[in-house]
């Protein structure tokens, strides 16, 4: 392996401008370097509007940059894209009602041109990695919120993505679910050795996932400061530990920071 | 389940057989001239008497509807497909037809006698076809358009083509727009073929046999022949409910929601 393919994503002296170049124009990102190495999770949090959805946007090749580039995997992001190099994940499931739950994971498989045998054993494999091996006849309005979030990540990994991209997904889960879900997505990331770039604007969230915490200021988005994460193995009682409090002290006063524009 | 569906049938049916009882001991009761409003067993035996040219008239009458319905929700169909891919048109032309719709169309069945020749089908079918359209096309176009952002940036990270949006996303998610217009669109098509009659054309058909015997003071011919509009009409917005059901299913499926609670229970 070359030094290049050693990281997944890098991002360099990307701006983000939007607006025709007129006065109305608004600089939404500046500036911004980030690496992240393979089999890593990193977590952007920020204040709303500072642009760490439409950083997680860029690496996706949904959105371009002004000005910089965003690598994937050693290639542009662009490739990255066609490559099928990541799996995406929004706050909103983005469930199709008129297909199953099973036909929901199976649809990026689908795209490229899988077979219906392979489809029908990675999509059942897929219900099992998320715990609803029953489900995968209903469609998903007959399933709850976190049940479709789950959903929604395992047809994010359906086709084995080396990179997974989520928008704040359990941003509209309760608060208990929400705690179940990030137990479930750790267990997913360790099990299959994913990259994960986690978007999010909760400080416990982003410390209990983390191994890595970018904080993100007011727009202009300018990479503020990283807080380091070493929690070891999570489990729930983490969310207990000393060493939890204090790491999401500092991430917390990190943001008290850069809302108060020091 | 199925018994349950049946019981729901069963309240409108004891309304309507109760309306007719009501209707035949009011007209007896209250001495109403038969002229004025016929009783429903009068019209049903009328109904028996002139079956051979009310049958003919049904059949013509319907067919006009059908084929006119049919053509409308073609033309509606491919042009909101069409402009949806061509934005400049999407935005010039839904409003203009927004407009038209809220226009009473059938207004325009004596030019089109002019148009298209009052001797054969063409002219009333011309009007179904533009009573459809309208509707058809509004819906369907709304449909097409009126995704969720999210859905369409979740299809674009899987590298996606527009007309693969289109087949996976789009249309699948303009189903239950169209099916509101079909069954908007199907009674429509009946109305509008009876009225674009009372203008001329071939004297068969159900809107001619209810203005000519209207004139002949022949009543219960005329009511009966409204009856027989009323099956057409009924017939088609039937199999527009059918064709919701089949299209959707996903629309139809169990009720029940799988609470998280219920799940974890599940679990342990």
């Amino acid at each position: 392996m070359n030094a290049t393919s050693d990281i997944a994503v890098v991002v360099d002296g990307v701006h983000k401008v939007f607006g025709g170049g007129g006065a109305d124009d608004v600089t939404a990102l500046a500036g911004i370097d980030l690496a992240v190495a393979p089999g890593e999770f990193v977590s952007l949090i920020g204040p709303s509007g500072c642009g760490k959805s439409t950083l997680l946007r860029l690496i996706g090749d949904l959105l371009e940059p002004t000005a910089g580039t965003v690598t994937v995997f050693a290639k542009p992001a662009h490739q990255a894209r066609l490559d099928q190099d990541y799996g995406m994940v929004f706050q909103h499931p983005g469930l199709f009602d008129w297909r199953s739950v099973a036909a929901n994971i199976e649809l990026p498989l689908e795209l490229h041109d899988w077979s219906k045998a392979d489809r029908s054993a990675r999509s059942a494999a897929m219900l099992e990695l998320v715990r609803l091996e029953e489900f995968g006849g209903h469609y998903p309005r007959q399933l709850s919120g976190g049940m479709q979030q789950r959903v929604s990540i395992a047809r994010a990994l359906s086709f084995e993505p080396r990179l997974l991209l989520m928008d704040e997904p359990f941003g509209a889960l309760d608060e208990m679910t929400r705690e179940h879900m990030q137990g479930e997505l750790l267990r997913i990331w360790r099990e299959t050795e994913t990259t994960v770039v986690f978007v999010t604007h909760s400080i416990p969230e982003a410390t209990f996932l983390s191994n890595r915490v970018v904080v993100l200021s007011p727009r202009p988005g300018r990479i503020s400061s990283v807080v380091e994460v070493d929690l070891g193995d999570r489990t729930d009682d983490t969310r207990e530990d000393p060493e939890f409090f204090r790491v999401a002290t500092e991430v917390r006063e990190a943001l008290r920071a850069v809302e108060a524009g020091e | 389940m199925r018994l349950s569906r049946l019981w729901a049938a069963a309240p409108p049916l004891v309304v309507g057989v109760a309306g007719l009882v009501l209707w035949e001991g009011a007209v007896a009761g209250f001495g109403i001239q038969e002229f004025l409003l016929p009783r429903p067993s009068s019209i049903l035996a009328r109904l028996g008497e002139e079956w051979g040219e009310i049958r003919h008239a049904t059949w013509e009458t319907g067919r006009i509807a059908v084929s006119g319905l049919l053509a409308g929700i073609l033309l509606g169909v491919l042009l909101a497909v069409f402009t949806t891919r061509f934005r400049v048109i999407h935005e010039g032309l839904t409003p203009i037809a927004v407009a038209v719709n809220a226009t009473p169309i059938v207004a325009l069945a004596p030019i089109f006698n002019a148009w298209f020749g009052i001797t054969g089908s063409l002219s009333n079918q011309a009007v179904v076809v533009a009573v459809v359209f309208f509707p058809v096309f509004i819906n369907t176009a709304r449909g097409l358009t009126d995704v969720h952002p999210h859905e369409i940036e979740l299809m674009r990270s899987y590298a996606a083509s527009d007309w693969t949006i289109l087949r996976e996303v789009r249309i699948p998610n303009a189903l239950p727009f169209f099916a509101n217009a079909l069954r908007l669109a199907a009674p429509l098509s009946v109305i509008a073929a009876i009225v674009a009659e009372y203008f001329g054309g071939p004297q068969d058909r159900i809107g001619n046999v209810i203005t000519s015997n209207a004139g002949f003071a022949k009543y219960d011919v005329a009511w009966a022949a409204i009856a027989m509009a009323s099956v057409i009409g009924l017939v088609l917005f039937a199999v527009a409910l059918v064709v919701e059901r089949v299209s959707m299913p996903w629309r139809f499926a169990g009720d029940e929601e799988i609470t998280e609670e219920l799940e974890r229970e599940r679990q342990t």
